[in-house]
């Protein structure tokens, strides 16, 4: 009988700590560092621990605290998120789960029964979850938004949010912004029309949806060729972020379709490729800025923006697909500069606002052309971090060049709509990556730590003066901040597809990060 | 995932290619090869760092429209050969898109491929004497272990590339090692390091990261090395085979090894 008594004190201890997350505590997260709310730890986008427990002084020592394995195979993109002493997070084919943060132990486990004919392009992945008040929120790939109960990981409503045997599907974390989801979809080589929903977190109402293609009488829809806007792509599957000053949601799209082939679309193809204001009550368009015109390569625009303060000024910055890094004024919309930060032969020239311009020689052609950066890019979903403390923004860039060719393909619905593709440079030099550290102010490469082969991970920085990623090869890394040099690694045995993150429980800190099937959480000894 | 799962829904799929000999499936087939295949099997179906050369007639998974059906939709286990629609890259194809690939590969099959030029018996006898390839290559269980296992190399690779490979090492490396979850294999670069004590190995990196080695030295021993602890790491693309020239190995003599392999290594 002792034995229930204190077992119940002990519940009752840790579920009075257990208050709901409410969209004031998303706004306020920077005061509950211990907390990881959104997908990119903040509505800023940074991918920043407020928690220096873990620093450059005792990062040495760090030990692996738990493993959860999941059992899926594929690649494990999820960025676990943290509220008071639990974690939720998703594997692929649509599992969810949640976990005690201090032992690693699931408290429920979710995964749904998905239908054979789904179309995920690259995989079947999903990174994450939103959590607002006694729900956690995430797409399916078969495109349906579900809310899921903290506690249980029961369903509370499920909405069917297209049709994806259209080819749509989704695989991006949802940002919870006052009382609404927020989900952008994917289909980008299906020829779909993109568009970005909001849902009411009670109720699972449709509150707005903007499609990321005008359509007819719409400002923008000129940019289209003929029916070519009803396929033309610009999905919206990375998560964007919000900015409160000016209740604006910033959400990055992705490429036109067919992505290879610009024969059909001739135009500027908005809203492909671009950084989208809306406003968060209505999604309606405020401005946009697009980072590639008319983008012959599947060079999606979809890394995650930063929202960037230097003095009085407010900045949105973004280490794009094509090769450059862009900073934006967030007040008048103009762009500050694009410089490179990886190696690109596309674009010799700038238009008058100074955004890089595709040359006549920039493109695919029929034989294939060797293009740099490749077809996945010169990042591409991995997020990149931005410490205020170091001034610098922190991005895993892949350096490769690939062959692109075009070639006319007919839509069919539901069919792969690409318009040929790429294929890796013969006798090029070998791909590589390294984790750079960028300048936001002008744009310059700080420090770089080389990687053996291009890395798909995401990037975290902390208060402790860390930088933490991984690579291809299985490592988790922590570098210096400052100076890029490698103080720890850990060899999780398989290349790294996600983003770590942070989180502290009873005053330890702890840094997560999924590879392979499993979980990993690490922390001091 | 797509199309792997229509095609499973058919039941039993044609055992013989609808459209043979139609140009514009063949042309079809290309623009699916190149979105589906060409990532590993290369520009033209000419092989690439993982797959082999698609030209040559005889293919080591059936020759047979059914068995090339088979291989594209199921895959090969064991290999880097996936099923149809989880690479990936693509996003897989229909029945009718498989059949449209196949169209194309026979369209590009080189059909002269019964007749070697070479004697491989003397190519047998070069291999593992005067020609010394079997101090680093094996065939068949016998032979080095420096450089890769040529055994089957004549069914992925056109004698061309064979002979390009002797001739000029260095051009393209050899791909070693695959891990599950890696999208580019190891190559057969040139490691040289000299450890803390001063003893300097040079041999093949059998794989890397950015903070360890696992090299196997020119005395076929497996080396691990950490990176931070050695006096110096160098790497290098230029392949630690020698560059067969003429005057090292005639053009008579290469036709005759490169029959041998195929006498071996295309069955």
């Amino acid at each position: 009988m002792k034995t229930t008594v204190s077992a119940c004190l002990l519940l009752f201890a840790v579920a009075a700590s257990q208050a709901q997350v409410t969209s004031s505590r998303l706004l306020n997260s920077a005061k509950e560092p211990q907390n990881w709310l959104t997908y990119s730890g903040d509505y800023s986008g940074r991918r920043f621990s407020g928690l220096d427990q873990i620093n450059a002084g005792n990062v040495h020592s760090l030990v692996a605290k738990w493993v959860y394995q999941t059992g899926a195979t594929g690649k494990f993109e999820t960025t676990p998120l943290v509220a008071d002493g639990v974690l939720y997070a998703t594997a692929p084919d649509n599992r969810a789960f949640a976990l005690d943060v201090r032992t690693g132990r699931p408290i429920w486990l979710y995964q749904r029964q998905l239908p054979g004919d789904i179309r995920p392009c690259c995989g079947r992945v999903n990174r994450g979850v939103a959590i607002l008040g006694d729900k956690v929120f995430f797409g399916t790939l078969d495109a349906h938004v579900l809310a899921l109960d903290t506690k249980t990981g029961n369903i509370i409503w499920d909405v069917t949010s297209v049709d994806y045997r259209l080819g749509y599907s989704y695989t991006v974390a949802p940002l919870a912004v006052k009382n609404l989801v927020i989900i952008g979809v994917s289909g980008g080589e299906y020829g779909i029309r993109g568009f970005i929903d909001a849902y009411d977190a009670d109720t699972g109402q449709r509150k707005w949806r903007f499609y990321t293609i005008p359509g007819p009488g719409e400002t923008g829809h000129e940019s289209w060729e003929g029916d070519s806007w009803k396929i033309g792509g610009a999905p919206a599957w990375m998560t964007g972020v919000y900015d409160p000053a000016t209740n604006q949601i910033l959400w990055p799209t992705g490429n036109p379709s067919p992505s290879n082939r610009g024969e059909g679309r001739s135009g500027d193809n908005l809203y492909t490729n671009s950084l989208l204001a809306l406003d968060a009550d209505s999604g309606k368009l405020n401005w946009h800025f697009q980072f590639t015109r008319h983008d012959e390569h599947d060079w999606d625009a979809t890394q995650v923006p930063i929202m960037i303060d230097l003095g009085e000024k407010h900045f949105i910055a973004q280490a794009n697909r094509n090769g450059f890094f862009y900073v934006l004024n967030r007040d008048t919309h103009k762009l500050l500069f694009a410089n490179p930060y990886a190696k690109t032969t596309w674009t010799n020239t700038k238009d008058a606002e100074g955004r890089p311009v595709q040359d006549k020689e920039g493109g695919p052609t029929p034989e294939g052309r060797a293009i740099c950066p490749g077809a996945l890019g010169a990042t591409n979903w991995m997020s990149p971090s931005y410490n205020s403390q170091a001034g610098l923004f922190y991005v895993n860039a892949r350096e490769e060049c690939d062959i692109f060719s075009t070639a006319p393909q007919p839509y069919e619905a539901g069919h792969a709509y690409y318009g040929s593709a790429y294929f890796p440079a013969d006798e090029t030099e070998p791909y590589w990556g390294a984790l750079r550290a960028l300048d936001p102010a002008t744009g310059k490469i700080k420090w770089e730590f080389r990687h053996t082969s291009p890395s798909w991970s995401g990037v975290l920085s902390t208060a402790g003066g860390l930088v933490f990623t991984g690579d291809s090869e299985g490592n988790f890394i922590a570098l210096d901040a400052q100076s890029g040099k490698a103080l720890w690694h850990f060899q999780t045995g398989s290349a790294v597809y996600a983003a770590p993150m942070a989180f502290a429980v009873d005053g330890h800190e702890y840094v997560a990060i999924a590879a392979g099937s499993s979980l990993y959480a690490f922390g001091l000894p | 995932m797509l199309a792997a799962s229509m095609v499973a829904n058919i039941s039993v799929a044609q055992q013989r290619n609808p459209y043979t000999g139609d140009p514009k499936m063949a042309k079809a087939g290309e623009f699916q090869f190149r979105i589906n295949c060409a990532f590993c099997h290369g520009l033209g179906a000419r092989g690439g760092g993982r797959g082999p050369d698609l030209t040559r007639a005889h293919k080591r998974h059936g020759d047979s429209d059914a068995e090339i059906f088979n291989t594209i939709n199921n895959g090969v286990p064991g290999t880097a050969m996936p099923q149809n629609g989880t690479t990936g890259q693509g996003v897989g194809m229909t029945e009718e898109e498989i059949w449209q690939v196949i169209t194309y590969l026979r369209s590009v099959e080189v059909k002269a491929t019964a007749k070697v030029a070479g004697d491989p018996v003397h190519g047998k006898q070069l291999f593992y004497g005067d020609g010394n390839c079997s101090g680093c290559h094996m065939v068949q269980g016998k032979g080095g272990r420096l450089g890769p296992d040529l055994s089957g190399v004549a069914g992925a690779r056109s004698p061309e590339y064979i002979v390009d490979s002797v001739r000029n090492p260095s051009r393209r490396l050899a791909k070693g090692l695959l891990e599950a979850t890696k999208e580019f294999p190891q190559e057969y670069e040139t490691i040289t390091v000299v450890t803390s004590e001063g003893k300097k190995i040079e041999g093949v990196a059998l794989n890397e990261d950015s903070f360890s080695v696992q090299v196997m030295g020119q005395d076929e021993q497996i080396y691990s090395f950490e990176k931070a602890s050695l006096r110096s790491f160098t790497k290098s693309r230029s392949s630690l085979m020698p560059k067969y020239d003429e005057s090292l190995l005639s053009d008579k003599d290469l036709q005759d090894i490169v029959a041998f392999l195929i006498s071996v290594g295309s069955q």
